[in-house]
């Protein structure tokens, strides 16, 4: 009874288990290698952050099928995604958009970096300075201090 | 009854832990020894307590206790008995177990070895840890019990998620969690030394045992979830961007970075405010990740409103931790002044860009992971941020560091120039570009990502073995080989840790950029051909597992007719949890993967194949693993065994004698 039950639930769960199905793939292997990159862009909409090349939901598959077929009608890519996005939304994007307030992500890490090696310039520019600086304080350490660096660092 | 008292115990270490938080501290700040000195039983005590406490809990999911609720949820009898064991943590409550079990190890351990640290210092480092120990026993007992019983036991129990149900899977999240709470001892130390307000040589050489265990326990955690990715989700990539691994990949970047500016403060005396900061930082990274994630928050904005309690208590725990330890920090960093000198160039300033590449590049992680929660509360747009943006945004920040490291390694302290050092570099370079070209040559039409990648890790890996070989000296041959047996582990842990990214580099190359696919119908009995394998899918049988039916496919490989492989990639069905998942079958190189996946019926007759050959993946794992070993043989290293008393000697001999200063 187990088994039986099994493999009812076997063939019930099957659904699709691989990505990309064999029938889907286009005769044609430039159109194809175009499929497969823009299906890298575009996320299967009920999983949790799959792109549709990967994800084995029906919807990641028909969007796969979709997709094809506006490409089989001669879209260009930007074409494909403007209509994707028009029918599942924003969300579809896998790569946001740099409109708006997506600026603000775009240009965090520039930003960041710019921020962060103007300070680091900065004070690697204190600390050399720091040495030749005539009437500033001893910053060589002194004889006792040179004496308990060795200790700890060289015990 | 056994049950009854874990959770009895895991009361007691609440109780406990309040006691190690309050009275050490009180002690430190009066100079009362005697309340200081209470901090080492009762963080030992608080250890033992939640051993017995996680030991019940095993114990219930061992012996399938269907009177537990969490037992029911996560376990099944017919469950094989290694993941009866592993679903203890295989679920938010049981995995919130384990972790406040690492803190206190962690807190034991210092406890324990400890003793050579200044009373005060350990004092307030234990008090800390205890203080975090209360935040999560609470957010245990009060939101997330795992000893609720039920009032009516059923049969049996839901069964564990297939998917965790695997060994790379099931020792991924406690290496996670040693990273994590790890990272906890840095910042104990940080918040300790911020408390003293004084920050040395000897503290930084403290705190950096610590952040290595936990960098060496997240890079094998992280390691092992790549791994698991790799093999079990039929595809064979290795790194998703998805919001989970980026929460466990930020804590790396910054532990990484904690790591090098440990150094130059235990060396020379400078960027200490910023080593202290990082601690912090690296810390909050980690309670985002365990629980910000488990909580649903990142995965999606809903999850998080369906249990707003578990979030809320997590969100406060988080600005507690993180406020209090930022307010110390803003008010004392201005007193941990800077003692050495270096100039611009000098492995102070390589290390300093490091640490700026590495902090940058978690922080643009972070708001990647974080940006659709921000544009969907501020902005009301929902969007995804996936793969194709971190792929832009992230690799040229690994680029610069990879070019730079091997200069950085071997550039001397406090002065440097970069003529004499790029001499001795200069085989590296032209070996980079030999490699680079080469490749270049090989492949036809397939873009520029492979041969700069290939020359980035050969740059890096060689440029490794020359770090090493010029810390041998002058002199001959065999004598410089006689001090490289002798040069400190940490050296040698340098060595192998850089090594080994030089590897990853390669292998994320290789995978990345001469992997080959092949999808298609195949038949019972005619051969396929994909790259230079010749493939025959020999039968296909229904096979049945301890708690799973499969279906089996047999494949050969072979390639110039010699039989190289015969394969049996699986679907599998787990009827309990009524999940099916995919088990690919690969065949293991060092220069390639064969990777076979099986896939449903075709119409027609056939079965859909999806084959790979993906050239140097396993260079990926294994230059993880040797980083990971670089960072073990460091821990190793002898000054951190036999250095931790100086700091009390010193302070003795200053008791002693009038202060120089």
């Amino acid at each position: 009874m187990r088994r039986v039950i099994a493999l009812l639930l076997a063939l019930l769960l099957s659904g699709p288990a691989l990505a990309v199905q064999p029938d889907e793939v286009l005769d044609d292997p430039a159109l194809e290698s175009r499929a497969r990159e823009l299906s890298q862009e575009l996320r299967c909409v009920v999983c949790r952050g799959e792109n549709i090349d990967e994800s084995n939901a029906d919807i990641a598959r028909d969007i796969r099928i979709l997709l094809r077929e506006r490409l089989k009608a001669g879209d260009s890519d930007q074409e494909v995604l403007d209509f994707m996005v028009e029918r599942y939304g924003e969300y579809v994007l896998m790569r946001p958009t740099t409109e708006g307030a997506n600026k603000l992500l775009w240009m965090a890490g520039p930003l960041m970096l710019l921020l962060a090696l103007t300070i680091g310039l900065l004070y690697i520019r204190g600390r050399s300075r720091a040495a030749v600086a005539p009437g500033a304080p001893d910053a060589s350490l002194s004889e006792e201090e040179a004496r308990r660096l060795r200790e700890l660092l060289e015990d | 009854m056994f049950v009854e008292l874990g959770h009895f115990t895991l009361i007691l270490a609440l109780a406990c832990a309040v006691v190690q938080s309050v009275l050490p501290l009180v002690g430190a700040a009066r100079g009362w020894r005697s309340w200081m000195r209470v901090a080492e039983p009762a963080a030992t005590t608080q250890f033992l307590l939640l051993v017995f406490s996680f030991a019940a809990l095993t114990y219930a999911f061992v012996t399938s206790d269907f009177s537990l609720r969490l037992v029911v949820l996560n376990s099944h009898t017919a469950k094989p008995m290694l993941y009866k064991i592993t679903g203890v943590w295989g679920n938010h409550e049981g995995s919130l177990l384990l972790w406040v079990l690492i803190l206190a190890a962690f807190g034991a351990a210092v406890a324990w070895f400890g003793r050579q640290l200044p009373a005060g210092l350990r004092a307030r480092v234990l008090a800390v840890q205890g203080m975090i120990g209360v935040a999560f026993l609470g957010f245990i007992i009060f939101t997330s019990n795992p000893f609720l019983r039920l009032a009516q036991p059923p049969f049996d129990g839901q069964g564990l998620n297939p998917l965790l149900q695997d060994p790379g899977l099931a020792f991924h999240p406690p290496f996670l969690y040693l990273g994590y709470v790890g990272l906890s001892m840095a910042f104990s130390f940080a918040v300790a030394a911020l408390i003293e307000g004084r920050v040395d040589a000897a503290w930084a050489r403290w705190v950096r045992p610590w952040t290595l265990a936990a960098w060496v326990f997240l890079s094998i955690g992280i390691a092992l979830g790549s791994w698991w990715a790799y093999y079990e989700l039929g595809w064979g990539g290795f790194w998703f961007w998805d919001p989970v691994e980026n929460a466990s990949f930020i804590p790396w970047l910054v532990a990484t970075a904690l790591l090098h500016s440990a150094i130059v403060v235990e060396k020379r005396e400078v960027m200490k405010a910023w080593t202290i900061l990082l601690a912090i930082i690296a810390f909050g990274f980690s309670l985002s990740g365990t629980f910000i994630v488990r909580s649903g928050l990142l995965t999606s904005v809903h999850a998080f409103a369906s249990d707003p309690t578990r979030g809320l208590y997590v969100l406060g725990i988080l600005a507690v931790f993180m406020g209090g330890a930022l307010t110390l920090f803003a008010a004392r960093a201005g007193a941990m002044e800077a003692r050495g000198v270096f100039a611009p160039v000098s492995r102070e300033s390589a290390l300093l860009i490091n640490n700026i590449l590495l902090a940058v590049s978690a922080f643009v992680v972070f708001v990647g992971t974080l940006w659709p929660l921000v544009a969907e509360l501020a902005f009301g747009r929902k969007l995804s941020v996936g793969a194709p943006f971190f792929n832009v945004a992230f690799p040229p920040f690994m680029v610069v560091l990879a070019i730079l490291l091997p200069i950085g390694a071997i550039l001397p302290w406090k002065r440097g120039r970069l003529g004499p050092v790029l001499y001795k570099l200069r085989g590296v370079l032209a070996l980079a570009v030999a490699f680079g070209l080469l490749a270049y040559a090989i492949q036809t039409g397939k873009g520029n990502l492979g041969p700069i990648g290939l020359a980035l890790g050969v740059w890096v890996l060689a440029g490794s073995a020359v770090d090493l070989w010029q810390r041998s000296g002058r002199g001959l041959f065999g004598q410089r080989l006689c001090r490289l047996a002798r040069l400190p582990r940490a050296d040698w842990g340098r060595v192998l840790a850089h090594g080994g990214l030089g590897i990853v580099i390669i292998g994320i190359t290789g995978l990345l950029a001469w992997q080959i696919e092949d999808i298609r119908v195949a038949r019972e009995g005619e051969p396929f051909a994909v790259g230079d394998y010749e493939i025959t899918l020999d039968k296909v049988e229904e096979v049945e597992g301890p708690n799973y039916i499969s279906t089996m496919a047999t494949l050969t490989a072979r390639r110039d007719g010699r039989v190289v492989s015969v394969l049996h990639p699986e679907k599998r069905v787990y009827p309990v949890e009524a999940m099916p998942t995919t088990e690919a079958a690969i065949d293991n190189g060092v220069w390639r993967d064969l990777y076979l996946v099986i896939g449903d019926p075709q119409q027609g007759g056939g079965w859909a194949v999806r084959t790979y050959v993906k050239p140097l993946a396993n260079w990926i794992w294994g230059g993880a693993i040797l980083m990971a070993f670089g960072g073990l043989l460091s821990l190793t290293d002898r000054r951190y065994r036999v250095a931790a008393g100086a700091r009390r000697r010193r302070e003795n001999l200053a008791a002693n004698a009038t202060p120089a200063e």
